[in-house]
């Protein structure tokens, strides 16, 4: 590609901007030549319904409990209510080889009416391939520190951020918070600049921490 | 366990057991990483890690920021790895967008990510050394490190939290003679190595500290979520560059280093062998980097559609994982990073147990943690 049609495209990207008329006289801005359109951005992938074999699995085996099943951006997502996510996740890790778990977390949905989505990103080994778990609660969870050891921080930590209860966690405390914070970081609701004032002064001994 | 007047639980300890607080400000704990060491004598009963002294929300902060706002602030996570921090969050923003990097944007940043491998290591290998009792080292490290440092300081301005990447490619092009310096310092480099090795493989001390010490079986090492180094020292062959490669490592030959043991000195070894891998990573790809455009058209105003992602890549300490969520505007949903040095902190207390003080020293230095990372 020459120079010359590199500036052409680049010109071509900028959006047709500039709209005519923010203090300056329309006659300033110059006719463009008709440049020759670059090939559009490819479309990113969107969400689709997923219903391969390991979901088909699922859905035989736990039935109303393996909700939407969805491929993101070529990723495997699958909601499974609560009440049966031990089931689910001692079938995965022992029936499917889904040995790791990689991460969990939380998004706070909070005009929802179940407020919070527990994702969890599983992996397996033999397989190579990895699973992302939803599912939708209201402050309380099962706990999965019984089947993949490694929940023990990252539930807590869950605990931190966000409030959710992992019922039968080992020993469920704040990690990264101070014991005695009040409010949950990570929640929608809990503005950036907020703070839990009192305990800043108890024990910083300063009014504020900004 | 007793509860007190105030609600806090306390432990009641035997005859012979005390607890001693190690940390946050002790210089072997790589940061400010507390300690509750239960102890029988000069034996590790259990311990308890305290987290949380350099927390600064930096997940918090990423709901707040655009996009391309938000990249400096992950170079602030593992901050001897900067690079590599950058490099995970531009291609999982770019997964969001459905863009790609073009192949000259991609051979550079394996490039400098390898590079920063290196830096990691070799940090990690002076300081380790260090605490376990033999100086030199550090000199020796420091000083192949500083030529890395120089190298990202004259491709970006910055030596540590270097913002390298953008999302959709690089901001600039590589300077003139950035081929030849990468080139003269990995040349000789794995000649350095043998200057390490030399000093400690064979060394009487360091065998006896570091032998059948801080002992993590494959089992464990997977139930308790390692990763990286520390998976692999363990005996799991494990590397998401080959498992899911990412970048340009598809085109580059390589082995993956594991050890036998799963103890302090395997992970030596497989640290020192991924020091050789990386060289010859880098060796690789900088006779071969393509011409072209170094950014791909991902716009002026980065707005993924809503949808959600989750990538990882193998950082030096093991797998940073990004899962972002998009509402369609230019700022993230929900930001999640996933800490390698977090996850494997955890192992900690299964791998000091029964162990003496000194080596819990050895411990922490075998993990390779970055407090900046497991706080965030």
């Amino acid at each position: 590609m020459t120079d010359e049609q590199k500036k052409e495209e680049r010109k071509a990207d900028q959006p047709a901007a500039a709209p005519p008329g923010e203090g300056k006289p329309p006659a300033a801005v110059p006719a463009k030549p008709a440049a020759p359109r670059p090939p559009a951005r490819p479309q990113p992938p969107q969400p689709e319904p997923l219903d391969n074999e390991l979901v088909r699995r699922l859905r035989t085996r736990f039935g109303e409990a393996i909700g939407e099943a969805t491929s993101d951006r070529a990723q495997a997502i699958v909601e499974v209510a609560a009440e049966r996510l031990l089931e689910v996740c001692g079938y995965l890790k022992q029936e499917e080889k889904f040995d790791f778990l990689t991460d969990l977390t939380a998004v706070d949905w909070y005009e929802r009416d179940k407020r919070f989505d527990v994702i969890l990103n599983l992996y397996s080994f033999p397989h190579n391939q990895r699973l992302r778990l939803k599912v939708p609660v209201n402050e309380t969870c099962p706990s999965v520190t019984a089947v993949w050891a490694t929940a023990n921080w990252l539930e807590r930590e869950c605990f931190d951020m966000f409030g959710i209860v992992f019922e039968g966690h080992p020993d469920l405390k704040r990690i990264l918070m101070p014991d005695e914070w009040k409010g949950y970081p990570l929640r929608k609701d809990y503005d950036i600049l907020r703070q839990d004032e009192e305990w800043v002064r108890e024990n910083l001994g300063i009014k504020s921490g900004q | 366990m007793m509860e007190n007047p105030r609600g806090v639980s306390t432990t009641v300890l035997g005859a012979d057991e005390i607890i001693l607080n190690m940390g946050p400000q002790h210089p072997s704990t790589h940061g400010v990483l507390r300690i509750k060491l239960k102890l029988d004598g000069e034996r590790v009963i259990s311990s308890e890690c305290t987290i949380g002294y350099l927390h600064r929300g930096v997940e918090k902060i990423g709901e707040n920021r655009t996009y391309p706002q938000f990249a400096p602030y992950v170079d602030r996570t593992d901050y001897v790895a900067a690079v590599s921090n950058g490099l995970g969050y531009c291609q999982a923003v770019e997964m969001l967008l459905g863009a790609e990097a073009p192949p000259r944007a991609r051979w550079v940043r394996t490039i400098l990510t390898e590079l920063q491998r290196l830096a990691s290591h070799l940090l990690w290998l002076g300081t380790h050394a260090l605490d376990i009792g033999a100086m030199t080292p550090l000199f020796y490290t420091f000083r192949e490190r500083e030529e890395i440092l120089k190298i990202f300081e004259k491709y970006c301005g910055a030596r540590l939290t270097t913002h390298a990447f953008r999302i959709g490619g690089l901001q600039y092009e590589t300077y003139d003679g950035f081929e030849e310096d990468v080139k003269a310092f990995t040349r000789d480099f794995d000649k350095r190595i043998d200057e390490y090795e030399e000093l400690l493989t064979e060394n009487r001390i360091w065998l006896e500290r570091t032998r059948d010490v801080g002992v993590l079986t494959a089992e464990d090492a997977i139930a308790m979520g390692a990763t990286g180094p520390v998976l692999r020292g363990s005996g799991v062959r494990w590397d998401i560059r080959k498992a899911m490669p990412y970048a340009a490592y598809d085109q580059f030959e390589f082995t993956i280093p594991v050890g036998e043991r799963g103890d302090v000195y395997d992970r030596y070894l497989v640290r020192l062998e991924e020091m050789r891998q990386s060289r010859r990573i880098v060796l690789q790809a900088v006779d071969s980097i393509p011409e072209g455009p170094v950014l791909a058209r991902v716009g002026k105003v980065i707005k993924p559609p809503p949808g959600e992602v989750y990538h990882s890549i193998e950082a030096p300490k093991g797998e940073l994982g990004y899962y972002i969520v998009s509402d369609g505007t230019t700022q993230p949903y929900r930001l999640r990073i996933r800490p390698p040095s977090f996850v494997n902190l955890q192992a900690l207390d299964r791998m000091v147990r029964g162990a003496l003080i000194a080596d819990v020293v050895a411990v922490i230095g075998t993990l390779d943690i970055v407090l900046g990372e497991v706080d965030r």
